[in-house]
């Protein structure tokens, strides 16, 4: 079969050569069922070499990147399209392909100027979101993240509803602008690794707690030598290489360049508040838009904070969970009550995706589990992107083929479509279960256990990260979710049968308000039996997920652990000293400090101890390791 | 002797390139219509044989005393480059003023020359050309000059004559263009005088000599500040951009863009050059040498408020012209931010950390590799508006002309969405490309320079948000272009060598941004900034003075 190391160029570059297909002068391809035959099956054909991407990815090893590679761009700065899959991207990048099909199929009626636009379009979109996925370059990651918004500037802007020039503007706009500071971010850190050196203190630690994928290595040569000779003190982009530059900043250095990472992925999850941009680009795209915004453009701000941010600025994701979780709880209940309230079917959809997104940033900076295991709540926060998008994805294809029917989705002009759309009622009740959490769907996994996550968050020096306070209340938004899509449910789907009248004829839309058609039917099932199945086998993806997370969360444990045994070591110190002689400041902290001034012994980043630390305190240390462990376990064992 | 004969052969494609220019002249004037129509063919001809010759003898591979080392020679070819695409760009321009086509048309007379501008046009365009290689090359502020005014002074003639007589537009904003274009020119002739008050000498290297051996004096710094203010004028930077906008939009689209290419590169070549000359501070850290204090702060407040107004009044503008004059005046901020940190790099980093890897490090590469970025989209910007023309007849000027192109001009479109995108900076587009060299080079001057590391920092941040803010303006045009109402305002201009000219620019925006290898220019742009030893270490320098006193001019003093 094909070659490995092509393997992913092909998955990558076959949505961009169909798009270029659709550009061929045929005359088939002009008419609208021509493109729109042509698009299903090409994106059809993505999705089966997905499937056989994944038939040969290595099932026993998800945590590693496979299928690794790399083509030469820019070459004397080091920048190339290197890319890699783990369980992480595989999944993703299936999730990318399989909904592409069904938003094509979903897109027949509604578009309704030039299919072949929307279809070129459509496909490069899924080229460059593939691209995200499996870039192992941090430029190649940032021109495909940054790429996706022109197709959906295209998408809202041509083929949207109602005032779609002003909502692709307002959507282009204010990623742009955020994702630009993340740029200056990861040139801050690029440039940083330029200034280390083999002899900086504490860089072969870092190094060696990184597994780097070694392209033509020399034979005798271990991958930690190979990328310490590779990457130190040169331009590089190897997302890896600036993992362990990014660990070797200064905490204020972090703390920033922490802050340019999430105004880029904090814009696009999107948190609270910066999701003022989410609902108007939403309302206003056509169908098969809300469904990739929703369901795959949203995944890449919690992708990239937990492929770059997290592992690259481990002190400063730490320092900040509390403030990010903070806003992550405030913008699940936030935007679940402004979801009570619309009257707008899909906007109340678009809210929903605010408050959901919410759960899988808190899920993210959960930090529970140790190094080497746990991580329920990245990993919840994960499976929860993907539920998020089949849910979602979902609902917003049923509310379009509301639209399609009755031109309006005004929640207080139509009730108990069930009578006369039954199998529709069926699908949307599905989605929006699935939505809410209900135990079998597979909503009620990444909940769960971004919750449980939630309140297993680790402690440190006492005071947990996130802990119960933060859970609660998003349990609170938990029932919430459930409120406001019951009552979006009992409105449209139940009571007494109410059609709206078509605005522009004046006729009633009882015409329009037939059952699903084979097409819309085909449509649907797919996600829906998606959905049911991964609510009741969860294990396969969460067994594939987890490794790969781990891998990810790993630095910010080992931060925990070495900041336990530094107040550990001070303890011990300021004991064995018992006053006699003159304390540092920290140590003095570490034992008699209020929680505040604990937090301020976490920031401290590795090199910094490194140099600190005495010979007498390292003894110390190897000592006094173990203890926070022992005192942890009876928490851990959850 | 010897010397002439040597600096001559440095200047062979200058030379092809003049004697171009006079064929130009005989070729528009010809008898026979068939050979006038030929002219721009001739012109190409030229630049292509320039090129060709530049390949064979004109490569300055080590630092030589002409100037800019092995800068120049990536210089030269990136002008001829971009000058055969403005040549394509600029056919038919006169070929369809109302004065030439009556001139042309008179059955059985001789035609009228003196209406023909043909000749003028073209040759005027090659001489500017010129100019700009011979900046390159300059070593000596004597040379620099007259190589600036060569750039300028045809500029100022292909504006007055780009369009037709009765209308006075192009009249007004050419003589506007000449005396800004004077009032600058005295006051960098000022600057260079100062220079060599302070100095007593006029060769760069002689005057960057001096400086590092007896520190930077008041009157220099003075000097040089007056001749980066006087060269702003040419960039179209803050102070001097006030004509930008109107001389713009009064030249005929295809001379707008020769405009926005040519002086700003003989410009920024000059200001490398300048910026060069006064390297005087040591950094007490890194025993870098650097720019003397106020000249950082000069260029960087330049740099600071060039790109916010540009930006800021690009998007208020309704002309196209007009925004695509300040967006040109935006991006000469941008590339000041590389002017700045260019000479930090000079020896410093490596020699403080020869192991460092400066691929991405090095300012003055990247202004280099932005020039041709920038270059490229915008003269496929103006080529869009140049292939286009109203129904009336009228240049395709404002939004409302571009509403809807999509469906009427679907291949223009395009370009127009490339070039825009990649002046945007949007990946992965050469502009993208251009914009992370320029920001890596300045993260990284704050490695040999840290106590100016912050002001860095804040020009990166501001370069940032004005990108942003330059959004705006570009988005909007896209906008209009793609989901405007088509109402069949425009017609193809009927120059098909303009829609040529637009799409090689497209291309090779694409093709130098985000395809594999496309790093080859990254890295001629890297090499050719590589610091050489342009500054002479001071046991040459007594020879370098005795052999060049013939050069020398009287002392100041």
């Amino acid at each position: 079969m094909l070659p490995e190391a092509y393997t992913i160029p092909f998955q990558l570059i076959m949505p961009a050569a169909f798009a270029l297909g659709l550009l061929l002068p045929f005359k088939a391809l002009g008419t609208r069922k021509g493109a729109w035959i042509y698009s299903a099956t090409t994106s059809t054909l993505s999705f089966c070499f997905t499937l056989y991407v994944a038939s040969q990815f290595n099932w026993s090893d998800p945590g590693r990147l496979q299928f690794v590679g790399e083509i030469p761009w820019v070459d004397n700065w080091n920048l190339g399209f290197s890319y890699g899959l783990d369980g992480m991207s595989l999944w993703l990048v299936m999730l990318t392909t399989f909904l592409m099909p069904i938003v094509v199929l979903g897109s027949l009626v509604e578009v309704k100027g030039d299919m072949r636009t929307f279809h070129f379009w459509l496909h490069i979109l899924e080229a460059a979101l593939i691209g995200t996925f499996i870039a192992r370059d941090i430029v190649f990651f940032y021109v495909c993240f940054e790429f996706t918004l022109i197709p959906l500037f295209f998408l809202i802007g041509i083929f949207g509803h109602g005032e779609k020039l002003k909502a692709a503007k307002v959507f282009f706009y204010y990623t742009f602008t955020a994702s630009l500071l993340t740029m200056a971010g990861i040139l801050y850190v690029a440039w940083f690794n330029t200034t280390l050196t083999p002899d900086t203190p504490g860089i072969s630690e870092v190094y060696s707690s990184i597994e780097f994928d070694p392209i033509d290595k020399p034979e005798g040569m271990s991958d930690q030598e190979w990328a310490e000779q590779e990457y130190i003190g040169q331009w590089t982009f190897n997302i890896k290489a600036l993992w362990a530059a990014g660990r070797m900043m200064p905490f204020e250095a972090q703390i920033l360049v922490m802050l340019a990472f999430l105004a880029g992925f904090g814009v696009k999850t999107p948190l609270f508040p910066f999701h003022t941009w989410l609902p108007l680009a939403h309302t206003e795209a056509p169908t098969a838009g809300s469904v990739d915004l929703a369901g795959l453009v949203l995944k890449l701000g919690p992708y990239g904070l937990l492929r770059l941010a997290i592992p690259m600025l481990p002190v400063a994701a730490l320092t900040l969970a509390p403030y990010l979780a903070a806003l992550a709880v405030i913008g699940v209940i936030y935007a679940a009550l402004v979801c009570w309230v619309q009257k707008d079917a899909k906007k109340l959809v678009a809210y929903s995706s605010v408050s959901h997104m919410g759960f899988c940033i808190l899920g993210l900076f959960a930090f529970d589990g140790t190094k080497d295991a746990g991580s329920i709540g990245a990993t919840g926060a994960f499976i929860y992107m993907l539920s998020h998008g089949l849910a979602t994805g979902g609902m917003f294809l049923c509310i379009g083929m509301l639209y399609d029917r009755f031109h309006t989705r005004e929640i207080e002009r139509m009730s108990g479509l069930a009578k006369i759309m039954p199998a529709w009622a069926v699908f949307f009740c599905v989605f929006a279960f699935a939505s809410v959490g209900l135990p079998g769907l597979n909503g009620f996994i990444g909940e769960f256990l971004t919750m449980l996550g939630t309140f297993n968050s680790r402690t440190v020096n006492g005071t947990p990260i996130l802990g119960p306070w933060f859970a609660i209340p998003a349990a609170l938004g938990v029932i919430l979710a459930a409120i406001y899509l019951l009552y979006l449910v009992g409105k449209i789907v139940f009571g007494p049968l109410n059609l709206p009248h078509w605005e522009d004829t004046g006729e009633t839309g009882i015409a329009g308000g037939h059952d699903l058609s084979y097409r819309e039917a085909m449509t649907l099932t797919p996600i829906a039996v998606v959905c049911v199945v991964i609510g009741l086998f969860p294990y396969p993806i969460l067994r594939s997920l987890e490794p790969a997370i781990q891998e990810h969360t790993r630095f910010v444990h080992e931060e925990i652990d070495r900041i336990e045994a530094e107040a550990a070591a001070g303890a011990a110190a300021a004991l064995d000293d018992s006053g006699l002689n003159a304390k540092s400041p920290s140590r003095q902290d570490a034992k008699e400090g209020s929680p505040e001034d604990k937090q301020t012994t976490m920031k401290p980043a590795l090199y910094q101890t490194a140099e600190i630390a005495s010979e007498e305190d390292l003894a110390l240390l190897g000592i006094a390791i173990p203890k926070p462990n022992n005192t942890e376990p009876e928490k851990e064992a959850n | 002797m010897e010397a002439i004969l040597d600096k001559l052969s440095h200047l062979w494609p200058e030379i092809t390139m003049l004697i171009g220019a006079c064929a130009c002249l005989i070729a528009g004037l010809s008898s026979k219509q068939v050979v006038r129509k030929a002219t721009p063919g001739v012109a190409m001809a030229t630049l292509v044989a320039s090129g060709v010759v530049l390949l064979a003898f004109g490569r300055t591979d080590t630092s030589h005393f002409l100037g800019l080392g092995a800068m120049a020679a990536y210089l030269k070819l990136a002008v001829l480059a971009m000058g055969l695409l403005l040549v394509f760009v600029a056919t038919g321009t006169v070929d369809r003023l109302k004065q030439v086509v009556a001139a042309e048309a008179r059955e059985g007379k001789a035609f009228e020359p003196g209406d023909d501008f043909r000749a003028e046009f073209f040759a005027f365009m090659l001489f500017s050309l010129t100019g700009v290689m011979l900046t390159a090359g300059a070593s000596d502020l004597v040379w620099l000059f007259l190589a600036l005014e060569l750039t300028s002074l045809p500029t100022y003639v292909m504006v007055a004559t780009s369009r037709d007589r009765d209308g006075a537009l192009a009249q007004e904003s050419a003589v506007k263009y000449f005396f800004l274009g004077a009032l600058s020119a005295a006051v960098f002739l000022y600057g260079f005088t100062l220079i060599y008050g302070a100095t007593g000498f006029t060769e760069f290297n002689q005057i960057a000599a001096h400086v590092q051996e007896n520190g930077a004096s008041p009157l220099m710094i003075l000097g040089v500040t007056l001749s980066v203010v006087g060269v702003c004028f040419k960039i179209a930077a803050v102070p001097m951009h006030f004509y930008t906008a109107d001389v713009y939009q009064g030249a005929a689209t295809p001379v707008t863009a020769f405009l926005a290419f040519v002086p700003k590169a003989a410009g920024m070549i000059a200001l490398i050059a300048l910026l060069g000359l006064p390297l005087s501070d040591v950094n007490s850290e890194t025993g870098a040498i650097q720019l003397p204090e106020p000249l950082v702060y000069l260029v960087a407040l330049i740099a600071a408020v060039t790109m916010t107004v540009g930006n800021a009044l690009g998007l208020v503008q309704t002309n196209l012209k007009r925004v695509l004059a300040y967006s040109s005046i935006a991006h000469s901020g941008y590339m000041l931010v590389g002017i700045l940190v260019g000479p930090m790099l000079a020896r410093s980093l490596m020699e403080a950390n020869p192991d460092a890897d400066t691929s991405l490090s090095n300012g003055t590469a990247a202004v280099l590799f932005y020039l041709i970025a920038y270059g490229l989209s915008t003269v496929g910007a103006f080529a869009v508006l140049g292939s286009l023309e109203r129904k009336d007849g009228g240049e395709v000027q404002s939004y409302d002309d571009l509403a809807g192109m999509r469906l009427r001009h679907p291949f223009m479109a395009g370009v127009l969405l490339v070039s825009v995108i990649s002046l945007v900076g949007l990946p992965p587009l050469v502009g993208f490309i251009g914009k992370l060299y320029l920001i890596g080079s300045a993260y990284a001057a704050g490695t040999s320079d840290a106590g100016h590391a912050g002001l860095y920092r804040g020009l990166v941040v501001l370069l940032i948000l004005n990108s942003a803010m330059s959004a705006g303006y570009y988005l909007r045009i896209v906008g209009t272009a793609f989901f405007g109402e088509d109402k069949g305002q425009t017609v193809e201009a009927g120059v098909p060598l303009r829609r040529v000219g637009g799409i090689l620019a497209a291309l090779a925006s694409i093709a130098l941004g985000g395809y594999p290898n496309a790093g080859a220019l990254a890295k001629a742009a890297k090499e050719a900034a590589e610091p050489t030893d342009r500054v002479e270490p001071a046991a040459e320098h007594e020879d370098a003075k005795e052999r060049q006193s013939a050069f020398r001019l009287s002392d100041p003093y």
